[in-house]
């Protein structure tokens, strides 16, 4: 039959169910692809696989300061995540993470630059709702643009990034330099009064972030507001229809969105970095997309995922500095970790059906 | 190839279809001939479509075969069909509105090759032999819903389809144009072509077929032939048992006005005239029937009076008060509901990917005290319609996107008579719509007039709004045509008014 070669030996079938069972087997599988394609990546450069993998994991664990640092590494990108996931569950796409925290941080070094002399806790409050101010309205910005004019808020958002990041760079050499500095461009480190305190070996931004976790998860799973930002995301003209106020509701979710992630970036200047650098925000904000997707938005599962993001982010730059790797080694073994975990998303919602013959 | 008339245009042998767990097609035997019509009739769900897009290369089935002119085929992709000769005619037109008839009709073939005036004869030769009128440079967007579905049909013809499949081919039309469609479909018949025309209109499946293949869930149950069988068979047939096909029009009392519409003019966004100077009565205790092709202003009426959209000039009374200019929320907070189920069954009242207690919670999360919301009373409250109308589904822990299509209308008009609103006002409340489950919603919505709500309701099919209402108004291009009493009415004049002719001094208003 000449119409035989039109059979297709292998299609492509939705899935409409999985058990959560056949889930998480299919996510250890794309785990294990994951390693043993990074793996063969190594051998190519010619180490060691177990040998690499293992500092990555006792790099991130080998003793209670690589342990903190790890913690360091996950609060901005806990915190963040955290912040954009709400825009996301309304499906506002806020790409603009990274301008909120810069926004965020800038507001709150106003005041632990200026205002070093207030009592310590007062201090650290007012810079802690500057932070939150600063990022909200950073976000609110594209949600005001967009329930008025429906504009895009992707590019929106995004160009809010580029804005942000050049206003640390003109403080940096205009205002704000450091007269201390014998003209290096840069912007004097907080006083001891206006850094965040360790709790156990770490600034206490962690105990936030946790807080945050579970406010987050309340928040949207069991509050009027946390269903409203459910039903603007599936349709807005549903939520018209049940007589929601949609525009205030984007626009209270950008602000809240926004302030998390502005949160994060006062943390991240007044307990990491001391000052207010241009890197504050450091692409933090763009990874916090893929983690909270990753965690299907669940804040729980972005306390996970942003966990493991931390142990290879901080392994790696152990790794690197052990074998003396190039620094862009990490990212490529990032970037094929990442590309299996995406991809196994595909395995849990289609499979492949292998045609029979015409009859049976 | 030789085509006799006792050659099987297209045969199915042991059709198979499932997704996941469910068996959407089950051992699927079926034939058409050329020069016949057949119709396909079943419940929602009972595997209609599915076996249809199998045809039409859209799925695959899991197991099978297909026979086209007795040759085995393997349709893996709608072009493979088209190469077949089988042309689908989608429920929703697949046009571009602002292309003319003749490029949407050549769209994606090598048709823009050929010169304009040598095309533009190729077509109305085309469409005079089956009879089609079709204006070659008229644009889409210009056209009625009769002249798009000529288009869609001459687009399949013009591939070389000899096997045309129809998807409810009728549901956007009036009687008239659906007259109209099926003189078309004989003189294609005539020229030797086969059709497949699916359907849940049974005096339309009397009317034009010669053939009935009856589907309940997913089998083909009985094959008849129309000349030999009634509309009391066939029910049977699709639903499995003996049932009344007569809709009561309980008789109520104390009917006084409740709503009062009063020159009522809306723009639309896009600047066209939504409604025209409205004028109309609605009392307690009553079903006024809306009677019109789609778009003529019923989901601009819903809408205004639901405070979803702002019209130009005129009021809405209710109660002597006038509502517009009212938010939404204050609107059904006075207890006029207003449940409107678009083509996708979802839109606007549901919230698809939600479960059911979720989406009880849809028009009353507000009046819980405080920041949280307490979800027992939904829960209950979901618990309890599936309970009372019956409703299909694993749990209310579900999602409502993967209940079918009755399920989910249950669920939306379940939760609005909960809401024990004084005016309800429900859009194509079966559409789509098994029989079994048409006359559950009838019933619902006759206990609602029995306990005083004023209904205002906004059918497609002319019997039932004739059967169902107490009185019909008829709207064409957002202008009020008519209002009459349902019981003096006929179809024919009710049908003339939805094409455009104005009844003048006919209102049974008191």
């Amino acid at each position: 039959m000449n119409n035989r070669s039109h059979t297709p030996f292998i299609r492509t079938v939705k899935i409409s169910e999985r058990s959560s069972n056949d889930i998480l087997k299919i996510r250890i599988a794309a785990f294990v692809l994951a390693l043993t394609a990074g793996g063969l990546f190594i051998l190519l450069l010619g180490f060691n696989p177990l040998k690499l993998y293992g500092t990555i994991i006792s790099g991130a664990f080998r003793s209670k300061m690589a342990f903190q640092a790890t913690v360091k590494f996950m609060i901005p990108l806990l915190m963040s995540s955290l912040g954009v996931s709400i825009a996301f569950k309304m499906r506002f796409w806020n790409i603009g993470a990274e301008g909120q925290i810069i926004v965020g941080a800038v507001c709150a070094s106003y005041f632990a630059l200026f205002h070093d002399n207030w009592p310590h806790f007062l201090l650290l409050i007012v810079m802690f709702a500057a932070g939150a101010i600063g990022g909200g309205l950073w976000g609110l910005i594209p949600a005001y643009f967009k329930s008025k004019y429906d504009t895009n808020e992707t590019l929106f958002t995004l160009m809010l990034n580029y804005i942000a990041l050049h206003i640390i760079t003109y403080l940096r050499d205009g205002p704000w330099k450091d007269p201390g500095s014998s003209g290096f461009p840069k912007i004097a480190r907080f006083t001891a009064n206006a850094q965040i305190d360790k709790v156990l070996g770490v600034h206490f931004g962690w105990i936030i972030a946790l807080i945050l976790v579970v406010i987050v998860f309340i928040y949207l799973k069991y509050t009027k507001h946390g269903y409203e930002i459910s039903v603007v995301g599936e349709s807005k003209s549903t939520a018209r229809y049940a007589g929601m106020d949609v525009k205030k509701i984007i626009l209270r979710t950008m602000i809240i969105s926004g302030g998390i992630c502005g949160i994060t970036g006062m943390i991240q200047a007044a307990g990491s970095d001391m000052t207010l650098a241009s890197s504050v925000a450091g692409g933090v904000g763009f990874t916090a997309i893929i983690v909270s997707w990753l965690a299907y938005l669940n804040p729980f599962g972005i306390l996970l995922v942003s966990f493991l993001f931390s142990i290879l982010d901080k392994g790696s730059s152990v790794m690197q500095s052990t074998y003396g790797l190039s620094t862009y080694f990490a990212s490529v073994l990032q970037g094929i970790i990442l590309f299996f975990i995406l991809g196994c998303e595909f395995f849990i919602r289609y499979k492949f059906v292998l045609t029979k013959k015409g009859g049976k | 190839m030789l085509k006799t008339i006792d050659n099987y245009a297209i045969e199915l042998k042991g059709i198979t279809k499932s997704f996941g767990k469910v068996i959407a097609n089950e051992d699927v035997n079926l034939g058409i001939k050329y020069g016949e019509i057949l119709a396909l009739l079943g419940e929602n769900g009972s595997g209609k479509t599915t076996l249809m897009n199998i045809l039409s290369g859209i799925y695959y089935a899991d197991e099978g075969t297909i026979f086209i002119d007795g040759n085995e085929v393997f349709i893996t992709n709608p072009h493979e069909a088209i190469k077949l000769g089988i042309g689908m005619i989608h429920q929703h037109f697949k046009l571009v509105e602002v292309f003319s008839a003749m490029d949407n009709i050549v769209l994606g073939t090598k048709g823009r090759y050929v010169k304009n005036s040598a095309l533009k004869e190729k077509i109305l030769e085309m469409s005079n032999k089956f009879g089609l009128e079709i204006e070659p440079d008229k644009k889409v967007y210009n056209m009625s819903v009769s002249e798009k579905q000529t288009i869609e049909i001459m687009k399949v013809l013009y591939r070389g389809a000899k096997i045309l499949i129809l998807d409810e081919p009728t549901s956007v039309l009036t009687p008239q144009e659906t007259e109209k469609l099926f003189v078309i479909l004989r003189r294609m018949k005539e020229q030797g072509n086969a059709i497949i025309i699916i359907t849940h209109k049974l005096h339309e499946v009397l009317a034009i077929s010669d053939r009935v293949a009856i589907l309940r869930k997913g089998k083909v149950v009985d094959t008849v032939n129309t000349r030999e069988t009634n509309e009391k068979q066939l029910t049977e047939l699709m639903v499995g048992r003996p049932i009344s096909l007569e809709i009561k029009r309980p008789e109520t009392s104390r009917k006084k006005t409740v709503l009062k519409v009063v020159d009522l003019s809306v723009v639309n966004e896009d600047g066209t005239i939504g409604l025209n100077n409205i004028n109309f009565k609605l009392k307690s205790g009553e079903i006024l029937g809306v009677a019109g092709v789609a778009g003529s202003g019923q989901r601009e009426l819903c809408e205004t009076i639901a405070g979803l959209m702002h019209p130009k000039t005129g009021a809405v009374l209710y109660n002597k008060e006038n509502i517009i200019g009212k938010t939404p929320d204050e609107i059904i907070n006075l207890g006029i509901s207003m449940s409107f189920v678009p083509e996708d069954r979802l839109g606007m009242g549901l919230v698809g990917s939600m479960d059911m207690i979720d989406n009880m919670l849809l028009k009353s999360y507000k009046k819980n005290k405080g920041f949280i919301i307490d979800k027992k009373p939904s829960k209950q409250l979901a618990e309890e319609l599936v309970d009372k109308l019956s409703i299909t589904t694993p749990n209310v822990e579900t999602p409502v996107r993967m209940l079918s299509g009755g399920n989910v209308q249950k669920v939306l008009l379940g939760r609005e008579i909960e809401s024990e609103p004084n005016v309800l006002i429900t859009a194509y409340p079966v559409r789509g719509l098994d029989i079994n489950s048409s006359y559950i919603i009838y019933d619902l919505l006759n206990e609602q007039k029995k306990k005083n709500v004023a209904i205002l309701f906004i059918g497609e099919d002319l019997d039932v709004l004739l059967e169902l209402s107490d009185r019909i108004m008829v709207l064409c291009h957002g202008e009020l045509m008519g209002l009459v009493d349902a019981k003096n009415t006929t179809k024919e004049e009710v049908g003339l008014m939805m094409a455009g002719r104005k009844m003048e001094g006919v209102d049974s208003d008191e």
